[in-house]
């Protein structure tokens, strides 16, 4: 029987969460690396027992960590992140250049073909690539040097890369979002890029129609169809046909179309999830109700899904890299929530109960789907 | 020998004890002591200086005999009780959070 791993990073430290496909009874394993932020874990398609966390630190900076035994012990990998040349400027929060300095590692994101290639997103934003299982880590620069560079903005989280999607047709077309900069492209594998942000409308920026600029939280993609892509923006939830040359809103009912996370059903390529936020000065649900929209048409209509999550006086947020879905059918659902908990359905979504309760503030939800003997003694 | 104490996070993730005994080449200085810890124990490279600059990092203070060394010259000489391994070089974190 198959099984799933949960890899949950949080503020302080990082929790691997265990069960069979009936997802109903969970091991916890952790806190590893206590104490430090672990802004993300993810684990390689090609071998599920290799999983890469970054670690990071105010006062240590970053540290790259690298299991070999699907999570249970784990060895530093190299901590070198140095832009190519000349770093140059972006622009500050006041708009006045500031030079690009590295901070942490945002999102890790393994090749799906090779243990030992894996894409690093980073703040200050820029794209990096190990192909010797993170000992070494070089820049593809031609995204941050493509032209627009000096022109992008911090969001209030950073200037920060964290999303990464590499398409399963072709390794060589990837996608990748940065707030406040917006999405870009690359068809030759990293070299050259360009930004993909037609179609977006941001009321909060000098030129709401700037090719540059946008505040995009997450972009998702179904495997089935990576041409389709969907966009939690920092408002407006949007949806692309044609690999981001053209974006369209698809807010539709939403109670806010704020948000961070949106998800991709594993075998259902037009069910999304979003989880709405109030505000972006209110980074909690509207009407302290925590619900989980699903859309089964791509978009535009709406569905709250309830059962099993707080519906009064919650006040969580549930940030960017924080839900993800396992392949099992029927497909799982996972989120974690600045208060600590992680909530996960084996339905779909239409039922949840909280796998853990009380860990720090989650700031990642990576899921695994494995057969049975990967789970080892600790899964059930 | 030079003795070196470090921060829990930073015992952790090097594997070591409250404190570290290090050879060190030459004139010993913060630059030369923090290179050999680095030589000694690769993981703790960029957790004490930043990679490029090689500045200390912002949280993080050095301390030796009772005083402050923290903006003194990475290249001028340590107190001679720490070159001499009678007292040691102190990494400190510094007290913030909450």
């Amino acid at each position: 029987m198959s099984g799933v791993r949960v890899l949950v990073g949080t503020r302080k430290g990082a929790f691997v969460l265990t069960s069979d496909g009936k997802r109903q009874k969970w091991d916890v394993g952790g806190p590893f690396f206590g104490g430090w932020e672990i802004y993300h874990m993810k684990g390689s398609p090609a071998d599920p027992d290799r999983i890469y966390a970054s670690q990071s630190s105010g006062w240590f900076g970053q540290v790259l960590q690298r299991s070999n035994d699907g999570g249970r012990t784990w060895e530093a990998a190299g901590n070198k992140f140095v832009y190519e040349g000349e770093a140059g400027t972006h622009q500050w929060y006041d708009g006045t250049p500031h030079p690009w300095e590295f901070k942490r590692v945002w999102h890790l994101e393994p090749s799906p073909a090779d243990p030992d290639t894996v894409y690093a997103g980073v703040e200050d934003a820029a794209l990096f690539r190990t192909t010797d299982g993170g000992q070494n880590w070089h820049e593809l620069s031609g995204l941050r040097k493509h032209g627009s560079g000096p022109r992008w903005q911090p969001g209030a989280g950073g200037l920060c890369l964290h999303t990464i999607l590499i398409d399963p047709r072709n390794p060589d077309r990837i996608f990748v979002a940065i707030s406040a900069a917006g999405a870009f492209r690359t068809d030759d594998g990293g070299t050259t890029w360009r930004p993909i942000n037609r179609g977006l409308v941001s009321q909060y920026i000098p030129e709401p129609t700037a090719e540059v600029g946008h505040c995009v939280h997450r972009i998702a993609q179904h495997r089935a169809r990576p041409d389709v892509l969907y966009m939690q923006k920092h408002w407006d939830v949007m949806r692309s046909d044609d690999a981001g040359d053209s974006w369209r809103e698809v807010s539709g009912n939403l109670p806010s179309d704020f948000g961070f996370v949106i998800d991709v059903h594993a075998h259902e390529p037009e069910t999304i999830y979003v989880v709405p936020i109030k505000s972006d000065s209110e980074h909690y649900p509207p009407d302290g109700k925590l619900r989980v929209y699903r859309s089964r048409s791509g978009g535009g209509e709406w569905e709250a899904l309830t059962n099993g999550l707080p519906q009064h006086d919650c006040y969580v947020n549930v940030l960017r890299d924080a839900m993800a879905v396992d392949a099992l059918d029927d497909c799982g659902i996972y989120f974690g929530t600045t208060g600590g908990q992680v909530y996960a359905s084996a339905n779909g979504g239409d039922s949840w109960a909280p796998i853990v309760r009380d860990l720090p503030a989650v700031v990642s939800v990576e899921v695994q789907t494995l057969p049975r003997r990967s789970l080892g003694e600790g899964g059930r | 020998m030079i003795r070196v104490t470090l921060p829990a996070h930073l015992r952790t993730l090097a594997n070591v004890g409250t404190e570290v005994s290090i050879d060190v080449d030459g004139p010993v200085t913060q630059r030369s002591i923090l290179d050999a810890l680095e030589v000694r124990y690769p993981v703790l490279a960029g957790t004490i200086r930043d990679h490029v600059t090689r500045q200390r990092r912002p949280f993080l203070r050095f301390f030796a005999c009772e005083e402050d060394l923290s903006h003194e010259s990475p290249d001028a000489p340590v107190p001679p009780a720490v070159a001499t391994g009678r007292e040691p070089f102190c990494v400190i974190g510094a007290i913030a959070g909450g």
